[in-house]
Order: C-alpha cells, then structure tokens, then sequence
C-alpha cells in the first residue's frame, strides 16, 4: 500500500479507529470539521459526508469479516482540493470492478444495496481504489469545492 | 436513530429521526419487521422527515422492507424528503418502485 504524501499536503489530518459501526458517524462528523475551512455548501458537506459513510462502512462491514481491525483516514486539502484516503488492512478486494459495479454486494442478507460505490463515485469528483488480496484497501477520492461558486462569478 | 411506529387503520406509520447507517439500519429493520407480522398491517408510510443523515444503507433497508410489505399484497410509500436523500434513493432505484409524498396525509390517502 502506498503511505500517504505529507510532504505535498499544505494541511492534513490522520485519524484511526478500530472497525466497529458505532464510529462510522464520529468518522465523517470529523471529516466535514476538517473540510469546513472550505466554506462548502451545505449540498458538498452532504455529498462528502455520505462518501465518507460508504468508504468506511465498506471497511468495516468487508475487511475483516467481523475480527479486529483498524480504519486509517487521512485527509489532506490544498486549496479547494480535498483528499480523503480511507485504508483498511483487512483481506482485499480480488476484483476492484466488479465491487464497483451498482448493486454488487457480497452481503444481500444483511441488505447491504451494492450502492457504496456507485455513491461515492457520484458525489466526489474522483475515485480510486487500490486493494492487495491480503494486505488491504485502500479508497481515495477527491472532491473540489466551490465548484458553483465560480460558474457564478 | 429514534423509529416511531403509528398505526392508522390498516396503514403502519414509521417516522424516522436522526441518523441512517450501517450502523443503526438494524433499529429500523427489527422494529418493522416485526410490527408487520402482526395482525391488521397492509401499508407501509416511511416517514424521513426528520432523519438528518442517510447513506446506501437506507436504500437496503427500506429495499428490505418494500419487499416484506408487497410479498402480503401491502403498498409502500416514502414522505418528507428532501433533495440530498432523494438522490441516494434515486441511484439506488427506489423511487421508480415506491411513490412519494410531501406528507403523512397526502401518502394516507393516496393508498388502498
């Protein structure tokens, strides 16, 4: 897994949780904090927010399979670029595109809908995902801010 | 997340308030799932009006749910969503399946 790039970030934040449910909604409450220096709309702070969910959630519910794990996200913005890159360490994807097909699920008996991806590629302005079957994930995505803002002016 | 459950006839009341993840998707589904087996419940009305976050898990639960109501001849519908979360359920399909209404009142009385 490539490390993160601290020395081209102008500012960035490193968070790590275990992978339990119960931090999902901590983990994006703090993201949209970091990205607040933006001045984001409230419609970007819902976009990144429930990107944010559907990276972490995927973490949490298919890593691992339940055992212990940890969740890394580390957010880095410059200028009205933010990147969030949201790792896990727990088992891999063995095939990226089919994951990121809409409604692709290894989990319908928990109704998962096989829509995380598909959300994040729809409300982020890029999508990557890198995944090492027994090494891990990782998901980064990019979303530009004030977009609106300069058609406008 | 709070799940408060109303009965109106044969019509099922849910108001939803708070957040919907991963996470508290399981209150939602125990809570209906097992008010719909009792006797005298047909349709479904889900109330989001007060939910202040959801993500791809509100589109398999209530997937979930429309099943269950519509395997027993029931009808669904949705109320009080606004812009964001009816883009989520739009990627997800829902709304070409399940109708929606500004409010409680106008979902009443548009199911049979």
């Amino acid at each position: 897994m490539k490390e993160y790039k601290l020395e081209n970030s102008a500012n960035y934040m490193l968070l790590e949780i275990p992978a339990q449910s119960e931090n999902e909604s901590f983990v994006r409450v703090v993201v949209a904090a970091f990205a607040a220096r933006l001045d984001p709309t409230l419609e970007e702070i819902n976009e990144l927010k429930t990107a944010v969910s559907e990276a972490v959630t995927n973490g949490i519910l298919h890593a691992y399979d339940y055992g212990k794990g940890v969740i890394r996200i580390f957010v880095s913005v410059d200028n009205q670029h933010l990147s969030v890159e949201v790792h896990d360490f727990g088992k891999g994807i063995a095939d990226i595109a089919r994951a990121r097909e809409p409604l692709y699920t290894e989990k319908p008996e928990l109704e998962r809908s096989g829509m995380g991806f598909t959300i994040m590629e729809n409300f982020m302005d890029d999508l990557l995902v890198e995944s090492k079957p027994g090494q891990g994930t990782v998901v980064k995505m990019l979303k530009i801010f004030g977009k609106t803002a300069e058609i406008n002016h | 997340m709070q799940v408060q459950l109303i009965r109106r006839k044969k019509n099922l009341i849910v108001r939803l308030k708070g957040e919907l993840d991963h996470h508290t998707a399981d209150i939602f589904r125990h809570s209906v799932e097992k008010e719909l087996k009792k006797k005298g419940n047909q349709n479904l009305i889900i109330n989001v009006t007060g939910l202040t976050f959801m993500d791809s898990s509100g589109i398999g639960v209530i997937l979930g749910r429309y099943k269950q109501v519509k395997d027993k001849g029931g009808q669904v519908a949705i109320c009080g969503l606004d812009k964001h979360h009816q883009r989520i359920l739009q990627l997800g399909g829902l709304l070409n399946i399940i109708p929606v209404f500004g409010n409680e009142s106008q979902a009443l009385i548009n199911l049979k």
